[in-house]
């Protein structure tokens, strides 16, 4: 096949990834735009395979068939609750895939330049691209496979920390090496000085020798952030296994590649904002780890955490017209979307308004609080975001916040020295009457007190999340 | 163990007084704080509780008042107890009661001389934690409501506006002084009557309050700081004559257009502040009703009886009574004893029926006049001093040529950041061009504009739809299966083997993510 043919393929499949991104903007559009992403992909692969410069056509379908077996399995055991690790592993496979293909591709330059000037005639594909570059040309080439590899490697560690983190295998703890970010810094600039060695030709080791670097810092850098910050941290990942994407399109030459690396990338890039601004932190201060330093002690709270039992918390729900749930992360460790999405059915059978809160982090991806009380057949019309909602909750009736912390603590706004000061919350302690389900008398992730337990209309129902729904739903009918 | 205590409710001495501090309901959580009840027979009758209910509670009924005063160890009541009552006391014993500390000096020296522990609910604190024991507002909460229905009631109107076949019928108009406790419930009932309700309170700041409950407030033209309610513990303090003269003209040009006006201004330890003058009142239109809810304080109207109804020579109303809660007994009693309730839990941390009398607890101390001997009135300072909100910084209101600059001067802002970005964008473009050879810079054309597409596709993006496109560009972001693709046709097998692990990692990705998308979107219903 025609150059001018995969090409072609490679605009049709572009428009069709920028469709499928597009059309997340609403729950409908959605189911259609994942068939365009499909597409996109089976086109660019076919394309991709029977043009020109490839081979061994009959090994790469076995292997992509291999892998998508493995995909589909997991794909469909995977439980909701465990969102978060999928995602983290399937970025690791990506930006571990581009370290290869980054290497590849310098060796592929150094066997190209060996080869005497017939042979290179003789060549297609993507070798011959290589054949045809100026030495200018192959000096950008070497920094496009230097930076795509140092992403990728940077993606893959980073993103298998992650998944250790998410599934609870690696301390969701916030833990540095000695020398903290004076490490990661001087593993940076170490990789620059051998992108320049790599540059004048000091030869492969230096690649190998980055790509350790990068497997440090991704390591090292994601160890150093917290459990509650991995929205963020995840996005980010997201984002740099697009770049990585782009950089190696860069050195292959190939437009597609740069495309959809480019889509990937800012896509991460706008999450990682999100985020970031619904904690009112700065990138910077999420990489960097750990919450920061308050800037004067924090306010008294001054009153006693009440409790209630089942009995109070159903005599209040009946009497209630307007119910808003806040969930968290609590609501997914305790498997409780379920219960809760039970709970709601029953009371809006009776006639009450039901809705719920989300709070852009509430949980560990963006997003996640969704997802589960989608999977729970909860109708995504009565979710609501925090910017729909937050006007509501002084007309509200019961607010009932399920294994959420800091995401309604009304210190944020109350107390200007709170670690968490300025970072937008769910105002719940507005509502007539405040229930929380919680396990103990602990504090949130940020380890700082939440006056909202301690307040006049809030009443703590202490047990694990999805024990204490069952009682309710006893006695509920 | 220390045997539980006994509380007990006699039958309230006071003529006319309907309310009780025990109902059924409030003693069964009395029993579950380990206390037993007791009730003096027929105690709950007036407020519609009958001795068969007390028993069904678990209540024990006692004939006579000297023998439950002799039983119980502690006595819950309503009004202040008469000199017979406080005859019964005696050392140990604690009284939970509205007592009047400030002009009942011989009550707590005879409870002192008993050594009895006097809990005055008179006293309790206006802190946010103390609300549920605060009796007085929930009293005038029941005074508020109570002084709306008792205007109607002689009124001869309408409180709405209505227009019948029989003719056109105006909206009552209602003036509302004082916008504490009981101002607020009399304006929410008035407005959910459907009358045109005014509100007036020298606190400009809750002016907010006041137009939440659908009232409009009466502002005056007047310029001075008015002392912050929530430095005098929420209540008012006294005005500066100039304010007061401005205050009086302002209800003068008012009183020929009011229906019906409810007074509740007080002003803590002094009698009520005169505010509605004898002018005014010949000044209202004949058929009008005035209620003065602080009475029993003097009045803040000038022909005010206190405890009866009287008409003035023009035909207006002036309604002076004094026991708005006990003419709503029920409903009354049962807020009242739910505040006992909640000063009793506080009093029982250990929910074992015994008193832990904490002196060190703000609550407690606060509204204890008499303990062990001596008397404790009146109280320090609390500890807390956090009674109403900080003051708040109130937003000016920007006029419209300030606006107007306002939004020039963002929009000016935008427009210089977006140039200094597309300037800055534009330069580093260039000098890579400069250097970049042309085969870059088409490769590089393409990427910018992608990652332009790809911010503003995805700011379009829903945010409950964030975990499936995290999902998706997973699965996209596979595209690097393309370089692994044209890489193993190479003759070199290292570079096979490496594109080899690249497609098949890859291909687990797209199958992996593309699936997963699905299934989350096809969970996602409408109702």
């Amino acid at each position: 096949m025609e150059f001018g043919f995969t090409t072609a393929v490679y605009v049709v499949a572009a428009v069709l990834f920028i469709l499928s991104l597009g059309g997340l903007s609403g729950q409908e559009s959605a189911k259609r735009a994942i068939w365009y992403g499909i597409v996109g992909m089976g086109l660019a692969v076919v394309a991709t395979l029977i043009g020109p410069g490839s081979g061994l056509w009959l090994l790469s379908l076995i292997l992509i068939a291999g892998g998508g077996i493995i995909g589909y399995y997991v794909a469909q055991k995977v439980q909701m609750t465990e969102m978060p690790q999928l995602v983290a592993a399937m970025h690791s496979l990506v930006g571990l895939a581009a370290v290869f293909v980054g290497f590849n591709a310098y060796i592929e330059l150094g066997r190209v330049m060996a080869m005497s000037e017939e042979e290179r005639h003789a060549l297609e594909g993507f070798a011959a691209l290589l054949a045809h570059k100026t030495p200018v040309e192959q000096g950008i080439l070497k920094v496009e496979v230097f930076l795509g590899v140092f992403i990728g490697a940077v993606t893959f560690t980073g993103s298998v920390i992650a998944f250790g983190k998410l599934a609870g295998k690696v301390t969701s703890k916030a833990e540095k090496l000695p020398g903290g970010h004076m490490l990661n810094a001087g593993a940076a600039a170490l990789s620059v000085i051998l992108l320049l060695l790599f540059l004048n030709g000091a030869g492969i080791w230096t690649l190998i020798l980055m790509t350790l670097l990068a497997f440090f810092i991704g390591y090292h850098l994601i160890m150093g952030i917290g459990g509650a910050d991995m929205p963020v941290v995840v996005s980010m990942l997201n984002s740099y296994s697009g770049w990585a994407a782009a950089a190696i399109g860069f050195s292959l030459g190939n437009d597609l590649l740069i495309v959809v690396g480019a889509l990937v990338g800012s896509s991460g890039a706008i999450l990682s904002y999100i985020m970031c601004k619904a904690m009112n932190r700065s990138f910077i201060s999420v990489i960097l780890g750990g919450f920061g330093n308050t800037t004067g002690p924090a306010m008294e709270v001054e009153g006693e955490q009440i409790a209630i039992d089942s009995d109070g918390v159903v005599a209040a729900l009946e009497d209630a017209d307007s119910i808003i749930i806040v969930p968290g992360y609590g609501m997914a460790v305790a498997q409780a979307q379920q219960n809760v999405a039970e709970l709601t059915r029953r009371l809006r059978a009776k006639g009450k308004e039901v809705r719920f809160a989300i709070h852009p982090v509430a949980g560990r991806l963006p997003g996640h609080m969704n997802v589960l009380l989608a999977e729970a057949k909860v109708p995504y019309d009565i979710v609501l975001e925090m910017d729909e909602i937050n006007e509501d909750f002084p007309s509200t009736d019961v607010a009932i916040i399920i294994g959420s912390n800091d995401i309604v603590n009304p210190a944020a706004q109350e107390d200007p020295n709170s670690p968490i000061a300025g970072m937008p919350v769910l105002e719940v302690w507005k509502a007539k009457q405040v229930f929380v389900s919680k396990r103990g008398q602990g504090t949130g992730y940020s380890g700082i007190e939440n006056p909202l337990f301690y307040k006049e209309n809030t009443r703590m129902y202490y047990g694990d999340a999805k024990a204490s729904l069952d009682k309710l739903l006893t006695q509920i009918s | 163990m220390p045997e539980a205590l006994i509380i007990g409710t006699p039958k309230e001495l006071f003529p006319g007084e309907n309310r009780v501090a025990m109902t059924p309901e409030s003693a069964k959580q009395l029993q579950k704080l380990g206390y037993t009840c007791l009730v003096q027979s027929g105690a709950g009758k007036a407020a519609g509780f009958s001795d068969e209910a007390y028993q069904e509670a678990g209540v024990e009924i006692v004939k006579t008042a000297p023998s439950l005063w002799k039983k119980s160890d502690i006595i819950t009541k309503v009004r202040p107890p008469e000199d017979k009552e406080l005859g019964y006391l005696a050392e140990g014993k604690t009284l939970i009661s509205f007592f009047n500390p400030g002009g009942n000096e011989a009550g707590m020296e005879k409870a002192k001389e008993a050594g009895a522990n006097v809990i005055a609910m008179e006293m309790v604190p206006r802190i946010s934690r103390a609300q549920k024991m605060d009796a007085l507002s929930s009293m005038a909460n029941i005074a508020g409501y109570r002084a709306v229905i008792e205007a109607g009631n002689n009124f001869g109107r309408f409180f709405t506006g209505q227009i019948t076949a029989a003719g056109k019928v105006p909206p009552a108009k209602v003036l509302v002084v004082g916008a504490g406790v009981a101002g607020l419930a009399a304006i929410g009932t008035s407005t959910s009557l459907g009358a045109v309700t005014y509100a007036f309170d020298v606190r400009p700041e809750v002016a907010e309050q006041v137009e939440s409950m659908g009232a409009e407030f009466v502002y005056l033209d007047f310029e001075e700081e008015q002392q912050d309610g929530a430095a005098t513990g929420g209540y008012a303090s006294v005005s500066s004559p100039e304010f007061r003269e401005a205050q009086l003209a302002k209800f003068r040009e008012l009183a020929p257009e009011m229906d019906i006006v409810i007074t509740t201004a007080l002003i803590p330890n002094r009698p009520a502040p005169k505010l509605w003058l004898e002018d005014m009142v010949k000044a209202m239109k004949p058929g009008s009703v005035i209620v003065d809810l602080a009475a029993e304080r003097g009045g803040n109207v000038e022909g005010t009886v206190p405890d009866d109804k009287v008409v003035a020579d023009n035909g207006v109303t002036i309604i002076g009574y004094t026991d708005f809660p006990s003419r709503m007994a029920t409903q009354a009693s049962t807020l009242y004893a739910t505040n006992i309730r909640h000063m009793l839990t506080d009093l029982t941390p250990e929910k074992d029926g015994l008193i832990n009398h904490n002196m060190e607890d703000d609550v407690i101390r606060g509204a204890t006049v008499t303990y062990k001997g001596e008397i404790t009135f009146p109280p320090p300072p609390p500890k807390v001093q956090a009674i109403a909100a900080k003051p708040k910084e109130k937003a000016k209101e920007l006029t419209a040529e300030e606006k107007r600059a306002a939004e020039t001067a963002a929009f000016k802002a935008q427009t210089k950041q977006q140039v200094m970005l597309l300037g800055i964008g534009g330069l580093l473009m260039l000098l890579v061009g400069l250097i970049a050879p042309a085969s870059f810079m088409q490769h590089f054309i393409v990427f910018v504009l992608s990652v332009f597409v790809g911010f503003q596709v995805i700011w379009n993006v829903s945010h409950s739809l964030h975990t499936p496109l995290m999902a998706v560009t997973n699965a996209i972001s596979s595209i690097i299966i393309l370089g692994a693709l044209m890489q193993i046709g190479s003759g070199s097998f290292l570079v096979i083997l490496l594109a080899g692990l690249s497609v098949f990692m890859a291909g687990i990705n797209i199958f992996g993510g593309f699936l997963v998308t699905r299934r989350m979107l096809a969970m996602f219903q409408k109702s």
